[in-house]
């Protein structure tokens, strides 16, 4: 009897460690595909912050370039700067016949005349000399470079001929091929090549859709919790008011897309692609959750507040304006961002509303089209290049990069500001 | 020149704010009692003067365009144009005025673009002299109205009582937007395909309903076996279901984790790191279930002898339910938290361990709020977006083999609105009719979720 007690108890004991197991199991996979996903994201992603360079001797031949010895700064500007860089890319081998020099040309990105020229804009005495001249390697012999192109693959399954190989591990070993800190993916545009793709559209479009966003949702959101908390009587209007809120803080983001285009686009005929609509477009999903989180900072606000400054003598307006909407500041703030950062990362309902579009100009106002960061991480995602793939992760870095800050910047709102009363 | 015009109406705000003020002092200084603070007389004047300016303000841009649209097209009036050509010929007056215009230029077109122009700076200038007018002379009435014993402090209140009252109707006016945009596209759908086809056909082709010409008849028995929603509403719950098969162990275990075993310190760490999973964009999601999730699955499946699709149903459902963890996780472990410590100690007291405790006593007494948590996981997932986009398939299959691909609700609205719509063709109005069935499911679940958490919450208090 005693030991049929006993082998109970054990087992009881047993399933009590089990359920612990379950339990502590359960933490560790959550937080092993956290592990999993920023590691990922990291390694396919810190490369595209470097870019390769090959470094090309060129000759500034006045003739080629259909200029004179002495030009000024306009036929500098108008000089044909094709053929010097041409030649000079064929020229890494003597020997080479027409379909390897078009291989050769090939080696370097299309923007290779741009380059050539602002360095001869920079310096204008170079004519007639040669220089060398850093030019950004094709997105192909980049990512060859960086390793992450699998050489051993036959030569027809690849996008570099062996030719184009045989050459580029010439100038490597000549010491020819530079890698270098990728500035232009923080200063381009997005563009269809992926070596001069950059994010400065698209990081544009988002700041200008987030500012949009703040300076409709931000007041609005406030106004409303104010009169929701404070001033609202019990009745069943205020009561539809509050489950329309609770309800569109869990619409799916797609829906508040339709809303932009069936109302905004149709409708008011704003134009389309731009930040101006998607800000709006968001400004409605983030209002409730700042209402929400409004709402609960203006409730942690104890009445003994508002019971002072009523005994005071101050309206009830007076009372919430002047005391508990100040008190509220931290805690509403706090949600604000974090509502924000939330905005920040919404894709599906700005492809709606035609943010998708290429783009390939940095947008001066929100009413400029753009695309926003999310945007441009779905656009290159679906990109068949090999080169995006590090593109896009290094988006992904950016982005959540400043969705990091964002929730840092409203935690210490809250920590620093907010008042604790007990 | 709005612009101007508005910050124009801005800064005499801030002068009849200044000159309320000051005559509040005067007043003040000719020993008489005031009946509000001074700032109120401020305050007052300035609302005299922005709100009517306001008003006409915006009633003109709202009237503006169509009256100006009607003049100039009155000179077509007696010639037996359709409409649609109007509208041609108003948009290349337009353009025309904007030295945009690019076609072949008529004398007709070339008048009426000069008559619209005129047109438009009568307009405006008549705008800026009503305007001003209007301000003047309320600002004056209202100048002359303050003195020692009329109320300001009253009005004021009651005008920012309107205002906040207005603001708490966004919420309101957004889910109308919502409903609005949703339901007459909707209505024009089912009224070319039958509600019995969408709602019961398997077959979903939407490629198949080209983009028609507005001189065309509509021919219903042309999209006869192409908006069937089956397959999609199938792939939408399939891929649902297998996000809630890996969100629901995990998250419902951390959650009990959290709350009931973990040490403050394992808390103040855990809590948060899982709850970054939450805060990490879809589409970063997305990317790493099509680039690494998807083909780790195709080559696991093949070396095992399966055939798996790179866009399979479980690589897209196994992420969603990664991302939902942290959702039912935090709402678990809140539901848990609240559950009274009366009734551990009553199950300790009886002998129980801690796991049968949690199993026998605190897992029913939170079972509603529970359920509550992963209803609203469940709606997250079938409104999530751009992981289906980007990892699970775009053609409908009707399947339920997890290694295949299947499209759901959401993908098939991103497929057909990206690029350019044409608003009044059924393809278009098919995805709205998607995104009101989205709509009306989420909005079910939603409200039968908040419900029970709500009611859980008031047992407890």
């Amino acid at each position: 009897m005693n030991k049929n007690k006993e082998q109970l108890l054990n087992k009881r004991y047993r399933a009590e460690r089990r359920f612990r197991l379950y339990g502590q199991s359960a933490i560790f996979m959550a937080l092993l595909f956290l592990t999993i996903f920023i590691f990922k994201i990291f390694s396919t992603g810190y490369s595209a912050f470097q870019k390769t360079w090959l470094i090309v001797p060129v000759n500034f031949d006045a003739e080629m370039m259909m200029i004179d010895q002495n030009p000024s700064k306009e036929d500098l500007q108008d000089a044909d700067y094709y053929d010097i860089a041409l030649k000079s890319m064929a020229d890494l081998d003597q020997n080479a016949n027409d379909d390897q020099k078009n291989q050769l040309k090939r080696m370097v990105s299309y923007f290779f005349e741009k380059e050539i020229k602002n360095e001869i804009l920079n310096n204008p005495s170079l004519i007639g000399k040669t220089k060398e001249v850093y030019l950004t390697a094709s997105d192909d012999l980049d990512q060859v470079f960086k390793g992450n192109y699998p050489r051993d693959l036959p030569e027809d399954q690849r996008r570099v001929s062996d030719y184009q190989l045989k050459i580029f591990d010439q100038l490597v070993a000549k010491g020819k091929v530079e890698s270098k800190f990728n500035i232009s993916f923080f200063t381009y545009a997005d563009s269809r090549e992926a070596e001069l793709a950059g994010i400065a559209s698209s990081f544009m479009g988002s700041i200008f859709s987030i500012l949009v966003c703040l300076m409709i949702a931000f007041p609005v959101a406030v106004l409303a919790a104010i009169y929701l908390e404070e001033f609202a009587p019990k009745n069943r209007f205020t009561d539809f008011i509050e489950v329309n809120i609770n309800n569109l803080a869990a619409v799916p983001s797609i829906v508040f897309g339709l809303l932009g285009l069936g109302v905004l686009l149709a409708i008011f005929h704003l134009p389309r692609s731009t930040p101006l609509v998607g800000g709006i477009t968001l400004s409605l999903m983030t209002l409730p959750t700042i209402i929400i989180a409004a709402r609960a900072s203006l409730k942690a606000v104890p009445p003994s507040i508002r019971e002072a400054a009523l005994a005071m003598g101050a309206s009830r307006m007076q009372t919430t304006m002047h005391h508990t909407v100040p008190l509220s500041m931290p805690g509403t703030l706090s949600g604000t961002i974090i509502g924000l950062a939330q905005a920040l990362g919404e894709t599906a309902p700005l492809i709606l509303i035609g943010m998708v579009a290429f783009v390939n100009t940095i947008p001066g106002s929100p009413m400029d089209p753009a695309a926003s960061l999310p945007v441009q991480i779905y656009i290159w995602a679906e990109s068949a290049e090999r080169g995006f793939v590090e593109k896009v992760s290094a988006c992904i870095m950016v982005l959540l990069g400043f969705l990091i800050i964002m929730n840092l910047f409203a935690q210490i709102i809250r920590h620093k500001f907010e008042k604790k009363w007990s | 020149m709005n612009l101007i015009l508005f910050t124009f109406i801005v800064l005499l705000g801030f002068t009849s704010y200044y000159f309320g003020r000051r005559k509040a002092y005067t007043i003040q200084s000719s020993k008489k009692r005031l009946t509000a603070l001074p700032q109120f007389y401020g305050y007052y004047l300035a609302i005299w003067c922005a709100i009517p300016a306001f008003i006409i303000f915006s009633l003109w841009a709202i009237f503006e365009p169509t009256i100006v649209k009607l003049l100039v097209l009155s000179d077509y009036s007696n010639q037996g144009y359709l409409d649609d050509e109007l509208n041609l010929i108003y948009e290349k007056t337009k353009s025309l005025s904007r030295g945009q215009f690019t076609g072949e230029i008529t004398p007709f077109i070339e008048a009426s673009a000069e008559k619209y122009l005129s047109l438009r700076s009568i307009a405006q200038s008549s705008k800026a002299v009503i305007v001003l007018s209007i301000i003047i002379a309320s600002v004056a009435y209202a100048y002359k109205r303050i003195s020692s014993n009329s109320r300001t402090r009253e009005p004021v209140e009651k005008f920012l009582n309107a205002v906040l009252f207005t603001a708490s109707l966004a919420a309101i006016l957004t889910t109308v937007g919502i409903v609005f945009s949703l339901i007459f596209q909707t209505i024009d759908f089912f009224k070319v395909i039958p509600l019995f086809d969408f709602v019961f056909g398997t077959h979903w082709y939407p490629a198949k309903a080209f983009v028609r010409d507005s001189s065309e008849a509509l021919d219903p028995t042309m999209y006869s076996d192409t908006f069937g929603a089956v397959p999609i509403f199938a792939g939408t719950f399939f891929i649902a279901f297998i996000a809630m098969c890996v969100a629901i162990p995990i998250g419902l275990m951390s959650g009990i984790y959290l709350a009931e075993y973990a040490s403050t310190k394992v808390r103040q760490y855990a809590k948060p790191l899982i709850e970054i999973l939450a805060g990490i964009p879809t589409v970063v999601y997305g990317f790493f279930a099509a680039l690494t999730v998807g083909p780790f699955l195709k080559e696991l499946g093949t070396s095992m002898g399966l055939e798996v699709s790179a866009e399979s149903a479980l690589a897209a459902g196994g992420v969603m339910g990664i991302m939902i963890i942290p959702f039912i996780s935090s709402l678990s472990d809140d539901v848990i938290t609240s559950v009274p410590q009366s009734l551990r100690d009553g199950s300790y007291a009886m002998g129980a361990t801690k796991s049968e405790t949690i199993k026998r006593v605190i897992f029913p007494a939170a079972l509603p709020g529970i359920v509550g948590s992963i209803l609203l996981g469940v709606s997250r997932a079938i409104g999530e977006t751009m992981i289906v986009v980007m990892a699970s398939g775009l053609a409908a299959n009707l399947t339920f083999n997890p290694l295949e691909s299947t499209s759901t609700i959401t993908a098939q609205i991103v497929v057909i609105l990206i690029g350019d719509q044409a608003f009044g063709d059924p393809k278009t109005q098919a995805a709205f009719a998607l995104g009101m069935s989205l709509f009306l499911v989420t909005l079910c679940l939603n409200i039968v979720a908040l419900r029970v958490v709500k009611k859980y919450r008031e047992k407890y208090e």
